[in-house]
This record gives C-alpha cells, structure tokens and sequence, in this order.
C-alpha cells in the first residue's frame, strides 16, 4: 500500500524539527514513497516480473547562506539522527553563497487546481498480462517481424511531501502507467529493430494495445534493407519523436543557470530572436493528467503557464530562487526544469511540409550525444528515410546531420501534427540546409 | 559512520540474518539460479561551479533485492526497508510467479581470496574541509593561468558500496567497492567565440592517490589544453575517410561497435548484429580485444559480480576472430558455457546482467608516428565524449571532443566536435594499423544499458580506420 500523506507528513515534520533544535537556519526536506510493478513479455511469455518499493527523505541544511542536502533510504531513527547531524557539519564547513535560501514567495494556496495525476484503481495483473500479450501477439504476426526485445509494462504509484522551515507544505500522489513494445524485423541479411510506446496518467487511457503492436512491428521493417547515401547538403524533415530533442536543448540553453552562469549558446536577453515569427514555445503545468504536470515547483514554488519562446523571439527562462536572484530576476516556478512542454502547431500538414523537397531526408532516429550547448554545434547519428520529388523513398542509415542550432531554429518550419506523449512534444519539423554526412 | 551491512539484522529492523536464510531457502529452493542481494552504499558530492562550491551533498542508501531465475525467467522484488514483513511479502511475489515449477538449483560460483582493491570508505579517508579547499585552488589556479578561462566547474565525488550476496545453499559472498571520481571542465572565450574543455580522472583507491598536487594541475592542464584548442578549430568535414584515434579514451569505440554487441543477453535472443559471427574473422589480424575486470584498482574493476562470480579476463577477440562473449549466470547456464564474471548491476534496485568491465585492444606493432605519416588526408581524433549504439543492425555513434586534420602525413589544424558513425561487425575489418601504445582511459566512463549504470573502462592503442562517416558541417 502507499504511504498516506500523515505517514510521510510526521516524517517530514520530525526531520524539521530535529534540523531546528541542530542549529540550522533554515531547512528543507522532501519525503517519498513508490512502488512500482513491471513485467516483460517476450516471445509469448512472461519472462521478469519486479516488484519494488521505495521511501526515502532528502534534507537540506541552511546555516544562513551556507548550504548542505543529505539524501537516504536507511530510515532506520538512528540513520535519520545521523544524516540529520551530518548534514548540519557539512552546511557549516560549506563557505557561503549569497544566492542560497529558501523562496520568499510560497504557494500555499490551499484549492489548487486538482490535476487529475492519481489513479487510485486497483489493477488485477491478469488485466496488465493480457494487455501486455495483445500487443506483443499484434507485433509478432505481422510481415517480416521474427523476434521480439519485448513488451515492457510498468505501473509505478508514487506520493512525496515538501516542507520547509517557512511553513510550507504540499506534497501529490501521482501514478505513471508505461507500455512499450520493441520488435525486430528480418529480411535476408539486413536486421533492424524500432519500439512504440506509450505513458499515460491513468490505466485507462492507455491506447489500444494492438495498435501499438502494431506501430512498432511497422516501424521496424520500414526500416529493412537501408542504404547508406552519398553526404549532401539539403532539407531534412524530423519526425515528432526525434523533433522534441529540439525542444529539450532549447530548455537547457534558456535555463537560468546556464544563462547567469553564461554557458549557453544563447544569449538570454528576453527579446532575442531565436526563431521565426510563426514560432511559439508554451510550458504549461497545469494540464490535467499532463506527465510533467505540477501546481508548485520543487522548492515550492507556485508553476504557471509560461509562454517560452512568442512569435519567435526568447519570451521568459526557466528560474529558481537560486538563478532568479542571480540575474536578479524572481523565479517563475522552474526549480527542475519545464513542465509540459511544446512547440504550438504550425499551420502546413507533414505532407505539404514534404511535397516540395527535391531531394532530403526523413529522419526518425538521432543518436549520440552530439550536442554542444556551449557553442550551439550539432552533429548526431541517424537514421530514416529518402525523399525524392515530394515523396518519401527508401530506407537509409548509418548518416550524420550536423549544423549549428543557431542556425538550425532559424530555418525551422513547424506542421501541424503535434501530439502530447511525453513531458515535451513537438510536431514535424522541417529544416532546410542541414549538413548529412554520408558515403 | 561507517555502515555495515549487518546493521541489516538489527533488532530495529527486526530480523535476524537466520530468518533472512532460511526465507531464501524456503523460497528458492525449487528455482534453477536466485539469490538475496544485500546492498549498502554511501557517496559523497562536492562541486564547484561559478567561483564557489555550488553543490555539497551526500547520499546514503541501503536495500534488498530477492531473484528468483526459472529457465530464462527472472522474478524480481525489491525494497530498502528489510524487515522479516518486507521480505517475506518478497518472497511471495516469487512464490506467486513460480508455483508450478521445479528445477534445480545451480551451484553456486567458486569463491576467492583475491581483492582487488582496499576495504577503504574513501568518502572518510579525506577531511571534508580539505576537498572544499582543493576546488577551490582548482578554480584559482585556471582562471591565473590563463586569461581566456571564464568558467570552471569541477566535482569530487567518492562512493563506498557494500554488498552481500546470499544464495540458498546459505553460501554468501561479499564485496567492500570504494570509488572515487574527480573532473575539471572550463570554458574558455576569446573574442566573442566560446569553447569548452573536460577532463577527469579516478578509479578504486582513496582520493589522495589520485589528487595529488602535480596530479590535479595535470588534470586542470589537459582541460585547459583542449579548451584553447578548440578555440581555433576549423568545421569538420562530412563523409567517409580516414580517422586514426589516439591511445587510452577512444578505446570508446571498442565498448560500443563491438563491446555491447558481444553481451551474453543479446547473442542468446539472437538480436544481435553478432549472434551468429562466433568463431568467425570479424576484424584484422592485428586486432585482439579483451574484457579485463582483474586490474587492480580500475573504475571497471570488480572483485566478484553482483552474482557473486570472480571476474575474468575474457578474450573477445583473439588475432580478429570472434572467441567469447561476456556472460552473467542466467545468459550462461542457457548458451551452455561458463559466466565469466560480468553479471553486473546498478543497484539492489536492478536485476543483474551481463556488463562490460575494462574492454581495450592490446598493442600491436606499429609506431604512433607511423601511422600518423601513413594518412595523406583524414583526421586525428584524440578525445571523445560518449557513444551509443543500436545492437541489432550494429550500427554505432561517438562524439569527438578533441580533433585535428591530417594532412600529408602531418597533424594540421584543430577541427570541430564531429560525430563519427559506423557499423560494429564491419568496422574493425576496417582498422588497417595498430600501434605499440595501449594505454587505458584516465578511469572517469560509466555504462549504460536498459536505463541500468555501471562504471566501465576501455582503452587502445593508436589505431587507424581505413573509412569511417565523419558527422561534419563542410560538405
């Protein structure tokens, strides 16, 4: 059973107090409680089934602008005594940091908006098998498909609490449901596997399990047969699931830390035009059932609704207490990083976007970790398809797509296909003039 | 406080080591493989970052995992609250999943009397005060040296992992891991251009062995170096050439073209682009490639595996024909050959599988210079940042951090991070020269698979790839 919030809220409150009598000045900690149940199928049989549960606090010591944090499992009272006495040493051998300390402003509104994040229905595992079966039995009959890396099922529960010393307190119960099914394709030497995917708030809302068998299976004999092109320099199309990596290095190049510490390849003036004007960037946590959804931040700070990037230019960065004062700005409720995050739809379809490319890629996967945010330099491994007079060919792999993304934001063209399936979405992005790097 | 793993059986958490025994026994006894597995891990993190010691935190945890292994099906529970209630609701998630079956139990490994490396908790065997006092130094002594330096951020981090294993036959096996890290990276500008340059060193002994005085100054000059070399770097070309990679980190290439490929778990599913090369010439003749977790005191080292199993020096590759590859208990017991000692995993959070430890080629006969003057146009590259690769069609990246042009046999300018992209079965039949270099890296890589991070080594000689797809900007 999960810990209910009195469990987790004694905890808390006996952590403050011992942290209090210590010596500290100030002080934070976090509670959390999870248990999750996997299981994976493969070839028609339940091949690892795990259960886990985990409880753990984080605490973090304030000796006026000296700071310390400790985090345990061990929760044995002694352990506690002990991390507590450890974490008050260590904050007091730690020189001072003007910009540490608590939020001055809190949330504490009591009727937050009620997020919907919490399944509390009860699973039966036969339920979770059979959906589990449908999916991988869709996958494995369809053409070319011979064997299978699995279909994964995960349903993680989890409840934390925050408090601090000021007197804030909040804490959620939030549930995670995960399906992901991962195939392989065969035909005469060549071997490819992809994966489909879904995660969802509520078991409920879950798609259909054959129809992500289903994708998956597709996905991976598309892929058959690839051929490595000549190096060239053109327009390429990224599919949503490659596309939201756009996304995730814009929000850690317009993260406050990054900005105040000036190791990002933007400048971080509000204002700077990062895109063109047809382009919105939106970090909305207050989306019911969202997967990054929040009413306050992890320091306790109220989230909004944050339009990032407005009609192309750079319109707010992501703060904490810590970043805001640094750029002597207030936090907006980004202690962690965004919520929900998206690219706002453009207004072509991803087959206009196509239609009239002469000769370009379509790319589906990107790998590596090619990506300096220092200089904005890009070059990544991938993967995808041809596209020849407006239509997309053949498979292709083993390329490079390279550029800088200074650059690469500026030429983007957006289609109107965006989808919410995970913390950051985009649709189907268009780039003209990228580098492939090929034979 | 030094934790114990005996603290588990105290009277708080209200269960005896007897009991824990005989719950494993009761619950594992009609299954092929399983074993409690008793984990007690402490690490400590001080950063620097910005002119101040940004971050100091400290991390101390403790659970168990209880496996169950049936034919090739694993059940698994696990929880950092061990008490007789806990693991006995452990012990009926296995029960559950495995009523109808009865095999026999596997013996289990051979014990030994080796360490390889201290029982030492090197989190205690440096004075908070005095790693608080180096970084700083660190931060003066980069931004004095040169004045193009704007930003360093450098991290200490030290971790001391215990585990027990205890398997139903009541033998137990147990390991005492210290692990220590410590990384520099600095940014550097000049007239309005940014670059950046990392660096950082480590592996299994306390803190003061690797950190000493003329030690971190070297670790603080080689970033600096490839900072301000960068600075003056041209785009990279885009196509397949010629690349020969420098001794020691690049070795990166091994771990993920062959390295992953060649795991036990993929080969016995046959979703490998390797599965079916065994005993066959996949490579040229003067490349040999090795898993060594035995090397005294290295970040991939370990005593025994997660499993219990004393590590190994498996061949891979011997003069390139395929010969092994890396096995936990499970893959092993189903392809019918022994583990090898590579049953690794994260934590008692995670199931066990097989893991690379230190993977490099050994030295062949070639001077670095040679190779160098044997290139008439391609590039040198000589740091990576990290690499990936997809199992089944073999096809892998890694990212250069530190690259130059070459040019009539002479290394010329510098070059642009470029991704470098290849085919694991096909590349290393590509590696035309290998020279009498090895070095392994300076013991700072971590691993990872299915969301799982273990901390590996690798390391090679100079080597030249004949062709290879480098990921540049000019066409």
């Amino acid at each position: 059973m999960l810990k209910d919030s009195s469990f987790l809220n004694n905890l808390g409150e006996y952590c403050i107090d011992e942290l209090k009598k210590i010596g500290t000045t100030n002080s934070e900690v976090v509670v959390g409680h999870s248990i999750s149940e996997d299981m994976l199928q493969r070839n028609n049989k339940i091949e690892e089934v795990t259960r886990s549960e985990d409880i753990s606090i984080g605490l973090t010591a304030y000796i006026n602008q000296k700071k310390s944090s400790i985090s345990t499992s061990n929760l044995t009272k002694d352990n506690i005594k002990k991390a507590i006495v450890r974490c008050y040493e260590m904050a007091k051998n730690t020189p001072e940091d003007q910009y540490c300390g608590l939020p001055q402003d809190q949330f504490l509104d009591k009727d937050s908006n009620n997020l919907d994040l919490f399944d509390d229905s009860i699973i039966p595992y036969e339920n979770k098998k059979n959906y589990v079966s449908e999916c991988e039995h869709e996958a494995l009959v369809q053409e070319k498909i011979f064997n299978s890396n699995g279909v994964s099922f995960s349903e993680v529960k989890s409840n934390f609490l925050l408090k601090n010393s000021n007197g804030f307190s909040g804490g959620r119960k939030s549930s995670v449901f995960n399906i992901s099914c991962d195939v392989l394709a065969k035909e005469n030497d060549s071997m490819e596997r992809d994966y489909e995917y879904s995660s969802k708030r509520f078991f409920k809302d879950l798609p259909e399990p054959k129809s992500i068998g289903k994708l998956a299976a597709k996905r991976a004999y598309s892929r058959l047969n690839p051929q490595k092109i000549n190096s060239f320099t053109g327009p390429a199309v990224f599919e949503p699931r490659v596309s939201s990596s756009f996304l995730s290095h814009l929000l850690s190049s317009i993260s406050g830390h990054n900005l105040a510490r000036k190791v990002s390849f933007i400048k971080g003036d509000i204002g700077e035009i990062l895109f063109q004007e047809n382009i919105n960037v939106i970090d909305d946590p207050l989306i019911k059932k969202g997967l990054g959804s929040k009413n306050f931040d992890s320091e306790g700070v109220s989230c909004k609704k944050l339009r990032l990037i407005n009609a192309g230019k750079l319109n707010e960065i992501l703060l904490d207490t810590y970043s805001g004062k640094m750029l002597r700005k207030k936090t907006n409720g980004r202690c962690g990083g965004a919520t929900n995050c998206y690219f706002e739809n453009g207004k072509v379809t991803k087959t206009d976007l196509i239609k009239d490319i002469k000769r370009g890629v379509y790319i589906t996967e990107l790998f590596g970790s090619g990506f300096n945010s220092v200089t904005g330099d890009f070059s990544k491994g991938g993967s995808g398809f041809l596209i020849e007079n407006g239509e997309i060919t053949y498979p292709i792999s083993e390329i490079t797509v390279a550029g800088n993304i200074k650059n690469m934001f500026k030429e983007m063209i957006l289609a109107n296909d965006l989808e919410f399936k995970s913390r950051t979405n985009s649709p189907t992005i268009k780039i003209n003039n990228i580098i492939i790097g090929g034979k | 406080m030094n934790p114990d793993l005996n603290e588990f059986f105290s009277q708080e958490n209200s269960i005896s080591r007897k009991s824990a025994e005989t719950i494993v026994n009761n619950t594992l006894f009609k299954c092929d493989d399983g074993e409690l597995f008793l984990e007690s891990t402490v690490s400590e993190s001080l950063v620097l970052d910005d002119g101040k010691i940004k971050n100091t935190s400290y991390d101390s945890s403790k659970g168990y995992g209880l496996r169950s292994v049936n034919n090739d099906i694993t059940t698994y529970s696990h929880s950092n609250e061990l008490t007789e209630e806990s693991l006995k609701q452990s012990a009926k998630v296995i029960l559950d999943a495995s009523k109808n079956f009865s095999g026999k139990l596997s013996s289990g490994p051979q014990k030994t009397n080796k360490h390889l490396y201290a029982d030492v908790n090197p989190i205690e065997a440096k004075n908070f005060s005095e790693k608080i006092d180096l970084l700083n130094k660190i931060d003066k002594y980069l931004r004095s040296k040169n004045s193009y330096v704007k930003q360093v951020s450098s991290s200490i981090f030290s971790e001391y992992q215990q585990i027990e294993i205890i398997r139903p036959d009541n033998q137990s096996y147990s390991d005492k891991r210290p692990l220590v890290r410590f990384n520099v990276s600095v940014m550097v500008e000049k007239n309005g251009r940014k670059e950046t340059g990392s660096y950082g060193t480590g592996g299994r002994k306390i803190l003061d062995e690797y950190i000493t005085e003329l030690n971190w100054k070297k670790v603080c000059d080689i970033a600096l170096k490839q900072a301000l070399v960068n600075l003056e770097s041209v785009d990279a070309p885009a196509g397949e050439m010629k690349v020969v990679l420098g001794p020691g980190w690049p070795g990166i290439l091994l771990h993920e073209a062959i390295g992953h490929g060649l795991e036990g778990d993929f080969n016995r599913k046959k979703t490998s682009a390797f599965s079916n090369l065994m005993g066959q010439k996949i490579a040229d003749e003067q490349v040999t490639v090795v898993d060594d977790g035995t090397i005294e005191n290295r970040r991939g080292s370990i005593t025994i595996d997660d499993e219990g199993t004393p590590t190994n020096k498996t061949v891979l590759i011997e003069k390139g024909i395929l010969k092994n590859y890396i096995q936990d208990r499970l893959n092993a017991r189903l392809m019918n050959v022994q583990p090898t000692g590579n049953g690794r995993r994260e934590s008692f959070e995670h199931i066990p599988m097989p893991r690379m430890t230190n993977t490099y080629m050994l030295s062949g006969k070639y001077h670095p210079e040679e190779i160098i003057k044997s290139v008439d146009n391609g590039i040198y590259a000589v740091a990576f940042g990290g690499g990936q690769v997809d199992i089944t069609n073999g096809k892998f990246v890694f990212s250069c951090t530190e690259a130059y042009e070459i040019k009539n046999g002479k290394i010329g300018r510098p070059l642009k991070g470029a991704t470098l992209i290849g085919n694991g079965p096909d590349v290393l039949t590509k590696v035309k020269m290998v020279g009498n270099d090895m070095e392994l890296d300076a013991g700072v890589g971590t691993c990872g698979k299915n969301g799982q991070w273990v901390p590996v080594g690798v390391g090679q000689p100079t080597i030249l790839i004949d062709s290879i797809t480098v990921g540049g900007t000019k066409n």
